[in-house]
C-alpha cells in the first residue's frame, strides 16, 4: 500500500524577555537551581501574575510577520495538570482566544519548489520549571528557574507531507524568529522546541489516521529521523493489521526510535478556563500599527533583494539570508569589499567553513567583515590573488591582523612588474624544453604546467593574467 | 442531578484528593444535593446572554520588561518539606 | 480602653492619654483572659505587637503618627505575614511561615498599625460558620453556643469581645458581612479590585475582596483609607483614585433613595429578622431617606451560580498545595502520585475537598458549558439587575442574613442550608459590588444586620449611610455581657 504522511508541528520559541512573562524575575539561562525563581514562579499562596509587556510585543511581531490575524482580545486560560514541574498545578496559556489566529508559511523544498504551510495560531504561555532525574537518593529534583519564561506556541495545520517538509518548516520558522528578534533560537538551552503530530493514511484518502505526538524534539536532524521513525512504525503497526494508538510518544535519539511516555498515558482533562487573576488583552489598530513599522526586512524579501540587488544565484542567497546575522555580515562585507560575487563566496564558503570547522558562531568569528572587505577589496585591486587571499585569510582568522598588514609583513603583495614576470617566466621555458615541444606540437593543455610552474617561482606572487599572457604569446614565438 | 460513586472517584483523582473509604458515601450524597442546588441555574432562558468571567470590565494593565527580582532561594526554601543542592525534592518522577 | 473606637483611640494616643504599647498590652491581656472562650485567634504575636507598638510609640511622640499609628489590629489568617505563621484555617498550612507580606499587611505596616495577631477562620475562607477551621469552631461573643458566621468568623468575633478594635476579613461570598451580622460588628465589602488582592490566599479569584470590620462605619473608612488603592502587583486591582472616606461621613441622607428587593424580603426570611430591618428602614425615613421597592429578578439563580463559579476557581487555585514547595506533606509517600493525593487529602478539610470536587466536575470535558457558561451567564443577569436597579436609587437595602445566627454543629452536616445562609450576600460578590453590614438589632441575644449595597466604587456612600444610622442608633455601640 501506499501512504501518506501527515505531519503538523507545535513549536515552542521561549521569548527573548528579560523576565518572565508574569513576574519581575530574570529569564537568564544557566543560573544556579531555583535561584531565579520568585514567589509568583513558586506558586506561593496569595501571589498573582501580572502581564509582561514585551512578550506582547513579540507575540505580535510574529503574528504580522506570517500574516496572521491579530487577535484584538485575547484571553488568558489556566490548563490544569499536577505535575512537578509545574508549580501552581495549572499553566497559564490561551485557550478559545489566541493572541495571534490564522496566518501561512512559505517553504522552500530540496528540489526548488515552494509549499504554503498553514499557521493555526500562536499563543502566548509560561514555561515550566525542570525535573532533574540524576538520583537524590531516589529522587527527583525540581528547578524552577524556567518556570514562567515567556512561550510562543505555534501551531500548524497538518500540512506537512514529508519530514524534510517538515524540517523545512521548522528551520523557517527558526530563522524567522530570529529576524524578528523575539527568541535567540538556541536549541541547545531549550529556547526553541519543537513537537511533531505525526500520522499516516493511505493515499488518497481523505480523513485523517490517528496520530502520535512526538514530545520535545531538539535539534533540526532529530525531528527528521523521529519523524522518519514514527512512520516506519505506523507502517509496521498497519500493515500488521493493528491500529495506531493516539499517544505521546518520546524520541531516543540513541537507540533512534520512538516510545511511549508511560507518564503521560493517562487521559488528561486540562479543564481549561478563562484566567480569573488576568484580564482580557485588549489591543487596537495604532498598537498593531506601530510594531509592523518596527518588522524588518524579512528573510524572503531580503533573498529577492540580494538576487536582484548583488545578482546573486538563488542558493547563495538563501544561504546569506537563512541568518539574519550571516546576512548583515554579507552586506557589510559588500559596502567595504565591493564585489558582490567575491563576496558572496568568501563568506559562504570561506567564512562558514572556518566557523563550521571551530563549530563556532558567526559572532565568535574573528574575522570581522570589514576585515573580509578590506581583503576583498585587495584582490580587486590586484595587490593579491585570490589564491594568496587563503594565506591571508588563514592569518586573519589566527588573529595576526588586517589583510594590509598581513600583506606588508609577510611580503605576498602580487608581483605586476611585468619584466621581472618574464624573466621567471623565461627561465620556466628554458629548464623545460621537453614541454615547450609537447606544447609547440599542439598539446596546448600543457599551459597549465607552465602557469603553475611560474606562480610556483614566484611564490604564488605573480599575477596570474599576466603569466598566461606571457606565456601564450612566448610560447607561440 | 446525582452524581455516582464513579464520578466522585473520577474527580477525586483528576482533583489528586486521597478520600477515605469511609467518607465516601457522605461525598457522594453531598455533591448531589449541591448539583441538585445547581441544577436550579437551568430554569432560565441564557440563550443571549453574555458569558461574564469577570465582575469588572477591565483589560490587562502590562508589566515593563524590568528584571526586579532578586535570589532569595534559601528564604524561600525554608518552609519546603524536602531541597538539596537548591533543587526541590519530589519522589522519583517516571518517563 | 477596649471600648473605645480607633478614632477615639487615635486621638487618646495622640493625646498622650496612655501609649500603644499600654494599650497593645491591654489587648494582649484581653486575648489571654478571653480568646479561651470564643477561640478567635489562630496566632497571637505579642512580641511582634509589642514591639511594633515601642515603635509606634515613637513615632507618636515624633509628630509622624497618622490615624492608625499605634492602633491594634486583628488580621484575617488568610493575609500572608512575612514571617509569621499563615495558616487560611488548614492543616495544609499550619506549617506554613510565609515569607512575605500581602499588600493590605504592608499597608498596615506604613500606616503603624500594631498586629496582635491572625484571626480563625473557615479553611480557605470555604464556610458560613467557622465551623471548617482546622483550628476549631469559634463561638458568638453574644451566645456561646452560637456560631460567629464565616468566613471571617475569627475576625467578627475578635471586634465583638473586644479582643481588637478592629480586624480585617475578605468577603467571596458574604464573609465579612454575614459574621458581621450575626457578630453585631460593622463590615464592609468594598467594590471588587478597591483593595489589592496580593498575598491574600486565592479561594475564588473573580470574587475575593477584603475590607475593614470594626464597631463603626467609621472606623471602617479609617481602616479603608489605608487598606484601599492600586496595587501593581495585581491585575485586578483598580487604577482609581482612593477618596477619604472619612469627610463624607456626616453628609445629609435627605433625598437618599433607598432600594427594597422584594426578592430579598420573600420566603426564607425570618420574621423576627424581618421586622429588625423594616425598623431600620423607619429609621433611615427619619433621616429624610425615600423608599421604593425594586425587583431583582435574578436573584434566585445568585447561590447556584455562585457553587459552579467559587469552586471552578477555587479547583485551580488550590492546585498549588501539593506538598513540593511548602505546606503539608504527608509522610514517606510512596511515589508522585502518592504525594499529590493524601497530602492533599490529608491536608484539606471535608467541605474544601467537596468544592475542589465540585469546581474540578463543573470545568471538565463534557460539563463546561452546561455547567461553568451557564453559570456565568446566569452572573451577567444577576449583574445586570443591579444595573438596573442603580438607575433608580442610590442604596439597596435588606438583611445581610436570612435568620440571626444558628447554633454550633446546626448546619454543618448540611451543606445546602449553609450554603442558603448566604443567599442576600452572595450577588454582590458575583457583581463586583461594594456591600455593607450594620447592626439593626437583635433576635433575643443574637445580632441581626442591615445589609446596605451600592453602587460601584460607591463605598463612602454606604460608609455615609452606615455612619448616619449609628449617630441615631446604639446597636453598635452594645457589648456582649460577658467580653464587657
Amino acid at each position: 500500500m501506499q501512504w501518506e504522511v501527515v505531519i503538523g508541528l507545535e513549536i515552542h520559541a521561549q521569548l527573548a524577555t528579560k523576565s518572565k512573562i508574569f513576574s519581575a524575575a530574570s529569564t537568564a539561562y544557566g543560573a544556579a537551581p531555583n535561584s531565579q525563581a520568585c514567589a509568583v514562579d513558586l506558586g506561593l499562596p496569595g501571589v498573582l501574575p501580572v502581564f509582561n509587556k514585551e512578550a506582547l510585543r513579540m507575540a505580535v511581531k510574529f503574528g504580522l510577520a506570517n500574516g496572521c490575524d491579530i487577535t484584538r482580545r485575547s484571553v488568558f486560560a489556566r490548563k490544569n495538570y499536577f505535575y512537578p514541574d509545574l508549580p501552581k498545578g495549572y499553566q497559564i496559556s490561551q485557550m478559545d482566544h489566541p493572541i495571534v489566529a490564522k496566518g501561512e508559511l512559505e517553504i522552500e523544498l530540496e528540489d526548488g519548489s515552494t509549499k504554503i504551510i498553514g499557521i493555526t495560531r500562536a499563543h502566548l504561555e509560561e514555561d515550566a520549571g525542570k525535573s532533574l532525574h540524576e538520583d537524590f537518593h531516589g529522587m527527583t529534583g525540581i528547578d524552577l528557574n524556567r518556570a514562567g519564561t515567556p512561550l510562543l506556541e505555534i501551531v500548524s495545520e497538518p500540512d506537512m507531507r514529508s519530514a524534510k517538509e517538515a524540517v523545512a518548516y521548522m528551520k523557517k520558522i527558526h530563522s524567522l524568529v530570529q529576524y524578528l528578534e523575539i527568541c535567540d533560537g538556541n536549541m541547545q538551552e531549550g529556547s526553541f522546541r519543537c513537537d511533531a503530530n505525526v500520522s499516516i493514511r493511505p493515499k488518497g484518502q481523505q480523513e485523517y489516521g490517528t496520530r502520535a505526538e512526538l514530545k520535545n524534539i531538539n535539534s533540526f536532524r532529530f525531528v527528521e529521523r523521529a519523524i522518519n521513525v514514527e512512520v516506519e512504525r505506523q507502517i509496521d503497526v498497519l500493515e500488521g493489521g493493528a491500529k495506531v494508538v493516539q499517544e505521546t510518544r518520546l524520541y531516543d535519539a540513541d537507540k533512534n526510535e520512538t516510545r511511549s511516555m508511560r507518564s503521560k498515558e493517562e487521559a488528561f482533562d486540562y479543564r481549561y478556563f478563562p484566567d480569573p487573576d488576568l484580564l482580557p488583552v485588549e489591543i487596537d489598530d495604532a498598537y498593531i500599527e506601530a510594531i509592523r513599522a518596527t518588522l524588518p526586512e524579512l528573510p524572503d524579501a531580503k533573498k529577492m533583494r540580494f538576487i536582484d540587488e548583488y545578482n546573486l544565484k538563488a542558493e547563495d542567497a538563501n544561504t546569506l539570508t537563512s541568518d539574519r546575522g550571516l546576512a548583515d555580515f554579507f552586506e557589510a562585507v559588500v559596502k567595504t569589499g565591493g564585489d558582490t560575487k567575491l563576496s558572496a563566496n568568501w563568506v559562504i564558503s570561506e567564512l562558514l567553513g572556518a566557523l563550521n570547522k571551530g563549530s563556532m558562531g558567526l559572532a565568535e568569528s574573528p574575522v570581522t567583515a570589514e576585515m573580509l572587505g578590506d581583503m576583498i577589496k585587495r584582490i580587486k585591486d590586484n595587490t593579491i590573488s585570490g589564491k594568496i587571499a587563503k594565506q591571508v585569510f588563514a592569518a586573519m582568522w589566527e588573529d595576526e591582523g588586517d589583510a594590509d598588514a598581513i600583506i606588508e609583513a609577510k611580503g605576498l603583495k602580487q608581483v605586476t612588474d611585468s619584466g621581472a614576470i618574464e624573466k621567471i617566466v623565461d627561465e620556466v621555458l628554458a629548464n623545460n624544453p621537453a614541454q615547450v615541444e609537447q606544447y609547440r606540437g599542439g598539446n596546448e593543455k600543457i599551459l597549465g604546467f607552465f602557469v603553475g610552474q611560474v606562480m610556483k617561482a614566484s611564490q604564488g606572487k605573480a599575477n596570474p593574467g599576466q603569466v598566461n599572457q606571457l606565456l601564450s604569446a612566448k610560447l607561440k614565438d | 442531578m446525582s452524581i455516582e460513586r464513579s464520578d466522585v472517584e473520577k474527580i477525586a483523582h483528576l482533583a489528586r484528593l486521597e478520600l477515605a473509604e469511609a467518607d465516601m458515601p457522605g461525598y457522594v450524597h453531598n455533591l448531589s444535593s449541591i448539583f441538585d442546588l445547581v441544577a436550579q441555574m437551568d430554569h432560565v432562558d441564557t440563550d443571549n446572554v453574555e458569558p461574564m468571567a469577570h465582575p469588572m470590565a477591565m483589560t490587562q494593565r502590562l508589566r515593563e520588561d524590568i528584571v526586579t527580582e532578586t535570589n532569595q532561594r534559601e528564604h524561600f526554601q525554608q518552609i519546603a518539606a524536602q531541597t538539596e543542592n537548591g533543587l526541590y525534592l519530589v519522589p522519583k518522577v517516571i518517563e | 480602653m477596649h471600648n473605645k473606637t480607633i478614632a477615639e483611640l487615635s486621638q487618646s494616643l495622640a493625646q498622650g492619654a496612655f501609649s500603644s504599647v499600654e494599650l497593645t498590652q491591654a489587648y494582649l491581656e484581653r486575648i489571654e483572659r478571653f480568646d479561651g472562650q470564643i477561640n478567635s485567634y489562630i496566632t497571637v504575636a505579642a512580641d511582634e505587637a509589642l514591639a511594633a507598638a515601642k515603635q509606634a510609640d515613637a513615632q507618636i511622640k515624633a509628630g509622624t503618627a497618622g490615624i492608625l499609628t499605634g492602633i491594634p489590629l486583628a488580621q484575617k489568617d488568610i493575609f500572608c505575614t512575612n514571617g509569621i505563621k499563615t495558616t487560611c484555617g488548614s492543616k495544609m498550612l499550619d506549617n506554613f511561615i510565609s515569607p512575605y507580606d500581602a499588600t493590605v499587611i504592608s499597608h498596615f505596616k506604613q500606616a503603624g498599625a500594631v498586629m496582635l495577631g491572625k484571626t480563625n477562620m473557615d479553611e480557605f475562607a470555604m464556610g458560613s460558620s467557622n465551623e471548617t477551621s482546622f483550628y476549631g469552631a469559634v463561638k458568638n461573643p453574644w451566645d456561646l453556643d452560637a456560631v460567629p458566621g464565616g468566613s471571617s468568623g475569627g475576625s467578627a468575633a475578635v471586634v465583638a469581645a473586644r479582643l481588637a478594635p478592629a480586624s480585617t476579613g475578605t468577603d467571596t461570598g458574604g464573609s465579612i458581612r454575614q459574621p458581621a451580622a450575626l457578630c453585631g460588628i460593622t463590615g464592609l465589602k468594598p467594590t471588587y479590585g478597591r483593595v489589592s488582592r496580593y498575598g491574600m490566599i486565592a479561594f475564588a479569584s473573580s470574587l475575593d475582596q477584603a475590607g475593614p470590620m470594626a464597631r463603626t462605619a467609621e472606623d471602617c473608612a479609617l481602616m479603608m483609607n489605608v487598606m484601599a488603592g492600586f496595587d501593581d502587583k495585581d491585575s485586578t486591582s483598580i487604577a482609581r483614585e482612593v477618596p477619604d472616606y472619612s469627610v463624607t461621613l456626616n453628609q445629609s441622607l435627605a433625598g437618599l433613595k433607598i432600594g427594597l428587593p422584594k426578592e430579598y424580603f420573600a420566603e426564607g426570611l425570618d420574621n423576627d429578622v424581618a421586622g429588625a430591618v423594616q425598623a431600620a428602614i423607619e429609621a433611615y425615613k427619619k433621616l429624610g431617606a425615600k423608599v421604593v421597592e425594586i425587583s431583582l429578578p435574578n436573584t434566585g439563580l445568585s447561590v447556584p451560580a455562585y457553587y459552579v463559579v467559587a469552586p471552578a476557581e477555587c479547583s485551580s487555585n488550590l492546585s498549588r498545595f501539593d506538598g513540593v514547595r511548602f505546606g503539608y506533606r504527608c509522610d514517606n509517600p510512596k511515589d508522585l502520585e502518592d504525594l499529590y493525593k493524601r497530602s492533599r487529602g490529608e491536608g484539606f478539610g471535608a467541605e474544601v475537598k467537596r468544592r475542589i470536587m465540585v469546581g474540578a466536575y463543573v470545568l471538565s470535558a463534557g460539563y463546561y458549558d452546561a455547567y461553568y457558561i451557564k453559570a456565568q451567564k446566569a452572573r451577567q443577569l444577576i449583574s445586570q439587575d443591579f444595573k438596573r436597579a442603580f438607575e433608580k436609587v442610590d442604596v439597596i437595602m435588606g438583611p445581610t442574613s436570612p435568620t440571626v445566627a444558628f447554633n454550633l454543629g446546626e448546619k454543618i452536616d448540611d451543606p445546602i442550608t449553609m450554603y442558603l445562609s448566604d443567599a442576600y450576600t452572595i450577588a454582590t460578590n458575583l457583581a463586583g459590588l461594594p456591600g455593607l453590614s450594620v447592626p439593626c438589632g437583635f433576635v433575643g441575644q443574637r445580632p441581626v444586620g442591615l445589609q446596605i449595597i451600592g453602587n460601584y466604587f460607591d463605598e463612602a456612600r454606604l460608609l455615609n449611610v452606615a455612619h448616619q444610622y449609628q449617630q441615631h442608633t446604639d446597636w453598635h455601640a452594645r457589648a456582649p455581657e460577658a467580653f464587657r
